[in-house]
């Protein structure tokens, strides 16, 4: 296939995840941020949201104070941010227009129906309501679902195939890992000594962020306790989004190219090794060696990854 | 004397009474509630736009993506007046062709005085880099869309050749398949000739002009400007419908006068380009240096014969408006024959006699400029505004080899279903032919392009023209008619 179709695919994927894990960690953060401060409630809550979305910097240029109003606009609508979902959503778009014969039926519908949605919004004016709002994130899920349904479902299992999978699993994995950055300092096992249930309703908000607040506790069986958190997102297999099992799903589909190009090259080499380590990990020596560092080794592994696939298939 | 009030309706016929193709489509539209069209109108328009067939409008600031507005009553041709005109469409693009390999080759009809040789030689369509080539089987001109317009029930004029890159044959496609599930009924009452097969001719026609090399097999690929083009909806749309990868510039490139596309495999070697990229910008060292369109090293590639171009480089001289007025001539002295499909009738305002004619009637003709398209750059007497007669007055007196006039015609006019009924409006056909090298092929049908506004003439979907799925229906109705009137 032509590299540059590869690329656009590549990157459709990563912006539909984008817009994805921005809308859920939005809707966790309001949930949150409308709690009590004694439960956890506090306008620091969106500093965190900025950071997790690498927004923060952008955010800081735009000189406005942080608070919900601002920053939710930010993240969502603000055509100056280039990381907000209605711009995730454009660049989507244009990606999938310019590889239209790439895609199939269903899967441009999905984008298409949820950009001209996006446009009749935007075309209305003014600043979107609280209800609004909730329908707009609300949109953008069901979105990422109804494309995800139709890539799984309506797409050969070609390259094509292999090439969005592997962006949207990258994506998914720099997502996670970013939410642990932000977040590590409530995930530290000492929490529990110095203890109360303070942070409860951040872990919470955090499993919320990733849609899994009832997987936790299929998983576990017991009480919300930080460390469990950290390793369902990290080494859980069984939690589709764990650096693990994104891991898992990477490996898979770029071994499927290589099969297909006849070729294994770096990028799988690459893959294979991260996943082989987050494979040997306790969580145990994670938290020995830092979940901070650990995590920002990893988001600088999995950068990596971005770049051979590049150098290899991308040209 | 006033033309357009006396104007053909395809429908109700010069005497009113409901012309035979049309006379079930009459007879339904009678019977159907007014509330019925409104729907079908709205699920059509929803239909279209989650599509996402667009287009885009230069200059249009809000809308870079405007949907085209579709009609949703069809245009009905009977299959007798589809096998005349095909016939003549067939010859009009033989004739095309045979003067390009001339024009480029011999020059025999400069020769012989048919047409003017600095008319060719300045024509800026001319390709200079295509003199005493030679191109695959002698084809330049490898689709031809041939706008078709008429006045009664007679014939059908020529208005314009399209030899370049002609678009819309996505939207004659995609207007049948949204008319066949808005209206299943109808195309139950009539037979409708399918036009579902053009991806399949326009494949074979590509694969039949590839270089030998190929054996058969050659690798065929769409050449877009990219998705900011008006017309990258259909670019897609056919690379999709073709099977062949969808490239622009950037895709490819050339080493040893070999083309190859940059895939995840490496490099692959191209065969046939079907490019929908004007020749300027086709190759940067060879036309215009500024151009990030095309591919450094094409031209070379294409004239050392191991890619093809469809259609060829240069195939613009064939189609501007001044070579259109030597159209009958051409055809009779390459193909020994006579015209079937009428030109317009055109003042050559290079000619002195005729530029006068043309200054003294401006409020009665239409005048083109000679390289203008797309309806830009047009006067249209009747409708034109003192100061604007006035501004081509001037434009013409100073170059008046740089336009044409002709008549207005009382162009034929369709029903067109609008929020407040039934209503005629000026329609024109726009057939695709396909020239390959086993054979011209053209699907029964075109696109039909209608003036939206009452009264307009201008059909370019630029400026507010729409299109509407056009019939060719068996001659089925003829023996109904024989039964006499329902």
């Amino acid at each position: 296939m032509l590299s540059r179709t590869a690329d656009n695919l590549y990157w459709l994927a990563r912006y539909m995840e984008r817009a994805d894990f921005l809308a859920r960690a939005i809707q966790a953060s309001r949930r949150l941020a409308a709690l009590p401060k004694a439960y956890g409630g506090d306008e620091t809550e969106w500093e965190s949201v900025l950071l997790s979305s690498g927004a923060a910097l952008a955010f800081e240029t735009s000189g406005r104070p942080v608070d919900e109003g601002n920053v939710v606009g930010f993240l969502t609508f603000a055509p100056e941010n280039p990381g907000s979902i209605r711009n995730c959503l454009e660049q989507a778009r244009a990606n999938a227009r310019a590889v239209r014969t790439a895609l199939t039926i269903e899967m441009w519908e999905s984008i298409n129906d949820a950009y001209l949605e996006m446009r009749a919004l935007e075309s209305r004016g003014g600043v979107p309501c609280a209800q609004e709002l909730a329908r707009f994130l609300e949109l953008i899920k069901q979105t990422s679902l109804t494309y995800d349904g139709g890539a799984y479902r309506t797409m050969l299992r070609n390259d094509a195939y292999w090439f969005s999978r592997v962006g949207l699993f990258i994506e998914r994995a720099d997502n996670t890992a970013r939410l642990l950055d932000v977040k590590y300092h409530v995930l530290l096992p000492e929490k529990e000594i110095v203890g109360g249930s303070l942070d409860y309703f951040q872990w919470s908000a955090i499993l919320r962020a990733v849609s899994a607040h009832t997987a936790y506790h299929w998983v576990y069986r017991t009480s919300m306790k930080p460390w469990l958190v950290a390793d369902l997102l990290i080494l859980r297999p069984e939690m589709p989004r764990s650096l693990i099992s994104c891991y898992e799903s990477i490996v898979r589909n770029l071994d499927n190219l290589a099969r297909a190009h006849g070729r294994q090259g770096a990028s799988q080499r690459h893959a294979r090794g991260v996943y082989g380590r987050l494979e040997k990990l306790s969580m145990e020596s994670v938290f020995q060696g830092g979940l901070h560092e650990f995590v920002q080794s990893f988001i600088a592994e999995n950068n990596r990854l971005g770049a051979l696939i590049s150098e290899q298939y991308l040209f | 004397m006033d033309s357009l009030l006396t104007q053909f309706d395809e429908l109700a016929g010069a005497d009113g009474r409901t012309r035979a193709p049309y006379r079930k489509l009459s007879q339904w539209l009678a019977a159907t509630p007014p509330e019925l069209l409104a729907s079908r109108r709205e699920q059509a328009e929803l239909l279209f736009r989650r599509i996402g067939i667009t287009f885009a409008v230069y200059g249009a600031q809000e809308a870079t993506e405007r949907l085209i507005p579709f009609d949703i009553l069809p245009r009905i041709l009977s299959r007798g007046e589809w096998t005349t005109l095909e016939k003549g469409l067939i010859q009009r693009v033989a004739a095309l062709n045979a003067f390009l390999a001339d024009i480029y080759g011999g020059g025999e009809i400069l020769r012989a005085g048919i047409v003017p040789a600095d008319l060719v030689y300045r024509n800026p369509a001319y390709c200079p880099d295509m003199a005493g080539r030679r191109v695959p089987y002698d084809i330049f001109v490898h689709i031809a869309g041939v706008d078709i317009v008429r006045t009664d029930d007679q014939g059908f004029f020529v208005l314009e050749d399209n030899a370049r890159t002609p678009s819309g044959v996505s939207y004659m496609l995609e207007n049948r398949e949204v008319m066949m599930r808005l209206f299943p009924e109808l195309f139950a009452m009539h037979r409708v000739a399918p036009i579902e097969n053009y991806p399949d001719e326009l494949l074979a026609t590509l694969r039949s002009v590839a270089p030998p090399r190929a054996n058969g097999d050659p690798t065929i690929v769409l050449m877009t400007p990219g998705q900011y083009n008006s017309a990258f909806y259909e670019h897609s749309f056919l690379a999709d419908k073709l099977g062949v990868e969808l490239v622009e510039g950037r895709d490819l490139f050339v080493r040893d006068d070999i083309v190859y596309m940059r895939t995840t495999e490496g490099p692959r070697r191209v065969d046939v380009i079907y490019r929908r990229i004007d020749d300027d910008f086709l190759d940067p060292l060879c036309f215009r240096p500024d151009s990030a369109l095309g591919v450094a090293g094409l031209m070379g590639a294409y004239q050392a014969g191991n890619v093809t171009l469809a259609n060829a480089v240069g195939a613009g001289a064939a189609d501007d408006k001044a070579m259109y007025t030597y159209m009958p001539e051409i055809i009779q002295f390459y193909l020994g024959e006579k015209p079937l499909l009428q030109n317009v009738p055109t003042f050559r305002c290079r000619e002195a006699e005729a530029l006068a004619y043309v200054l003294d009637r401006l409020d009665e003709l239409v005048v083109k400029e000679v390289n203008g398209s797309g309806g830009y750059g047009m006067l249209v007497g009747p409708h034109a505004t003192r100061a604007q007669i006035e501004e081509f007055r001037a434009k013409l007196t100073a170059h008046p080899q740089n336009f044409i006039a002709q008549p207005t015609l009382a162009l034929s006019t369709c029903p067109i279903a609008l929020a407040s009924g039934v209503a005629p409006r000026h329609v024109d056909l726009r057939p695709f032919v396909l020239q390959g090298a086993n054979g011209a092929r053209v699907v029964p049908g075109g696109l039909t392009r209608v003036a939206m506004t009452e009264k307009s003439l201008v059909v370019n979907s630029s400026q507010g023209g729409g299109t509407k799925d056009t019939w060719v229906i068996d001659d089925a109705w003829v023996d109904e008619k024989a039964m006499g009137q329902a």
